[in-house]
């Protein structure tokens, strides 16, 4: 799979990666690179294999309905760059 | 197909309205879908967040079994297939109350599949809507933009809580449906125990999809109108949101798929242009969940202990009570509230306890802004009124003053009918002395009467119940009247 410009700084934007326009032609280059080398998957014959969420053969387990965490918002905060009155705060991000 | 009272006319024809409903219902449940933290409503800001919640690195999410029960009743609820074999996925965006950058729901195989609400319209008919699916997903935080004037802040005791996004086909034609949608869907969560359906405290949230065509004409553009928290609300915006659509088109304009918001305020909607790029989520399968395979006997034992359901409850309350389909469905609308009608009917005439209960207790339970639960007259109480009208103590007009005092006071019927000399009298010779005092105060109109003018009747009907401050049983005095001016 080939991958242009135009699509590089779009899965950039969605990344939130700030990617100067001289350097998409290079990325796009290396990330069309590394789909042709995933894209050797495509050689296995998977005909008739149901699609996989996990490779393992088990259930998923389960909790029961009880509260066994919480109550530390001071641990919570103690790595935010902000935090107010037990809030983290953050530059606005209001409509 | 549109009722024509619901189309738009707009200038070059008539306009029908397609909807679709999203509804976000917060399950009840004691810890978070992924995590051991409390689920409780309004606690101080972060105090209810675990690691896996605040999304550090390295935490894995263990899923909440009662999470997963509740999810599976309410599809049995809605009649809906329930796929035994779910898997959870990735939504991917940014925003500040996310802190994982995804969020974890339910993609390509959601939980419950199809099932279908139906709508009980004031008019007396019925509408079926067709339930898509309704998948399980973590909420996000929660941002707070007015504390600051430069920063928001972010609270994540909601984040990771569990929702069921409840999606319905495009099924509705107007607003008024659509408001009957959610409060149908409303009820039987309630009923199920399974949300509390409070919009006000946004536990159950509605994104509306609304687009336009003329009658025959294939799909629309749609609009998303999100996060409409009261069903008010939802009828105004897509009033508005409509109107809006037609006139673009008709002006020769296209209409953009788009998200866009509600102003309660200004009672528009506008178009949330931040959003635009948002709609790239690249779901994939989370990787740190395996896929959820339910036991079709635990599936069984659920739909075992369903409880009865508004639409079984208002046939039975037609059958068993002999009630009109209008007047149970007033009663099956709260569970709380059909509980306590079948208390009050429990033994007792059933169609004149629901007249009680639906006109005299709402009446007043409207007007003191209370709900059913916090009710100052208990079912038994409102019983014991009952009694007294029907041994004949009291009349049924009487009966409504002691109704207030009760409500009022909180006393008991019978001892506000002994304080306040209530007791209906119903002594012939009492009644009688009271006739044949008015009779001779009013000999002209006795003559009146007496020459063919039967209208008098009820005039001294009046009379009679005034002199006995209301309190002559009605049936006795009729009768007593109607024999003594006979003559």
């Amino acid at each position: 799979m080939s991958l242009d410009s135009k699509t590089v700084a779009h899965i950039a934007m969605l990344a939130r990666i700030k990617v100067p326009e001289a350097e998409l032609p290079a990325l796009a280059k290396e990330l069309s690179g590394i789909m042709t080398w995933i894209e050797q998957l495509n050689e296995v014959d998977t005909t008739g294999v149901e699609p996989m969420a996990g490779v393992l053969h088990r259930n998923l387990p389960q909790r029961e309905d009880k509260v066994t965490d919480g109550g530390y918002a001071d641990r919570i905060l103690l790595n935010a760059p902000d935090a107010a009155h037990g809030f983290f705060t953050v530059p606005k991000v209001v409509e | 197909m549109s009722e024509e009272k619901n189309l738009i006319e707009g200038r070059t024809g008539k306009w029908e309205i397609i909807l679709g409903l999203e509804v976000h219902a917060q399950v009840i449940s004691e810890a978070k879908l992924f995590s051991g933290a409390s689920t409780t409503f309004g606690a101080d800001p972060n105090s209810q967040v675990s690691l896996v919640d605040a999304a550090f690195p390295g935490m894995l999410p263990v899923i909440n079994k009662r999470c997963v029960e509740q999810a599976v009743r309410t599809g049995l609820g809605l009649k809906a297939e329930i796929n035994l074999k779910s898997v959870f996925d990735r939504k991917n965006y940014f925003y500040a109350d996310l802190p994982a950058g995804y969020q974890i729901s339910q993609y390509t195989q959601p939980i419950v599949g199809k099932g279908t609400i139906t709508l009980d319209m004031p008019d007396g008919s019925k509408r079926h809507v067709g339930i898509t699916r309704l998948h399980l997903e973590q909420d996000a935080g929660k941002s707070l933009h007015d504390q600051h004037p430069t920063k928001s802040y972010i609270d994540l005791n909601r984040s990771g809580i569990a929702l069921m996004e409840i999606v319905s086909e495009p099924d509705m034609r107007s607003a008024e449906e659509a408001a009957a949608y959610l409060k149908k869907l409303r009820s039987i969560l309630r009923y199920l125990g399974t949300c509390d359906g409070n919009m006000e405290e946004g536990s159950m949230r509605c994104d509306v999809n609304v687009s336009v065509r003329k009658l025959g004409d294939p799909l629309g553009t749609r609009c998303e109108i999100k996060n409409v928290n009261s069903i008010r609300y939802v009828q105004q915006a897509i009033e508005y949101e409509a109107r809006r659509q037609v006139e673009i088109i008709e002006d020769g304009g296209t209409i953009r798929q788009e998200t866009r918001l509600y102003d309660p305020g200004k009672g528009e909607t506008r178009s949330m242009r931040s959003k635009e790029h948002a709609h790239d989520y690249r779901y994939f399968p989370d990787p740190d969940l395996l896929p959820l395979v339910l036991d079709p006997n635990w599936v069984s034992e659920i739909k075992a202990t369903l409880p009865e359901l508004p639409d079984e409850k208002r046939a039975r309350f037609v059958s068993q009570y002999g009630l009109s389909d209008y007047d149970a469905g007033v009663l099956v609308g709260e569970k709380e509230t059909a509980e306590y009608y079948e208390a009050v009917a429990k033994g007792r005439d059933a169609k004149l306890a629901a007249n009680w209960v639906s006109s005299e207790l709402f009446g007043q339970l409207n007007k003191a802004g209370k709900w059913i639960t916090d009710s100052p007259v208990s079912a038994e109480a409102l019983g014991g009124l009952i009694d007294l009208i029907a041994d004949n103590t009291i009349s049924g007009r009487i009966a409504k003053d002691v109704f207030a005092a009760m409500f009022e006071t909180g006393k008991p019927a019978k001892q506000i009918v002994e304080e306040k000399g209530l007791r209906q009298v119903t002594d012939t010779g009492a009644i009688d002395a009271a006739i044949d005092d008015i009779m001779a105060k009013n000999a002209d109109k006795v003559a009146e009467y007496r020459g063919g003018k039967d209208k008098l009747l009820g005039f001294f009907v009046g009379q009679v119940m005034k002199a006995t401050g209301g309190k002559a049983n009605p049936a006795l005095l009729n009768e007593r009247l109607k024999a003594k001016l006979a003559g």
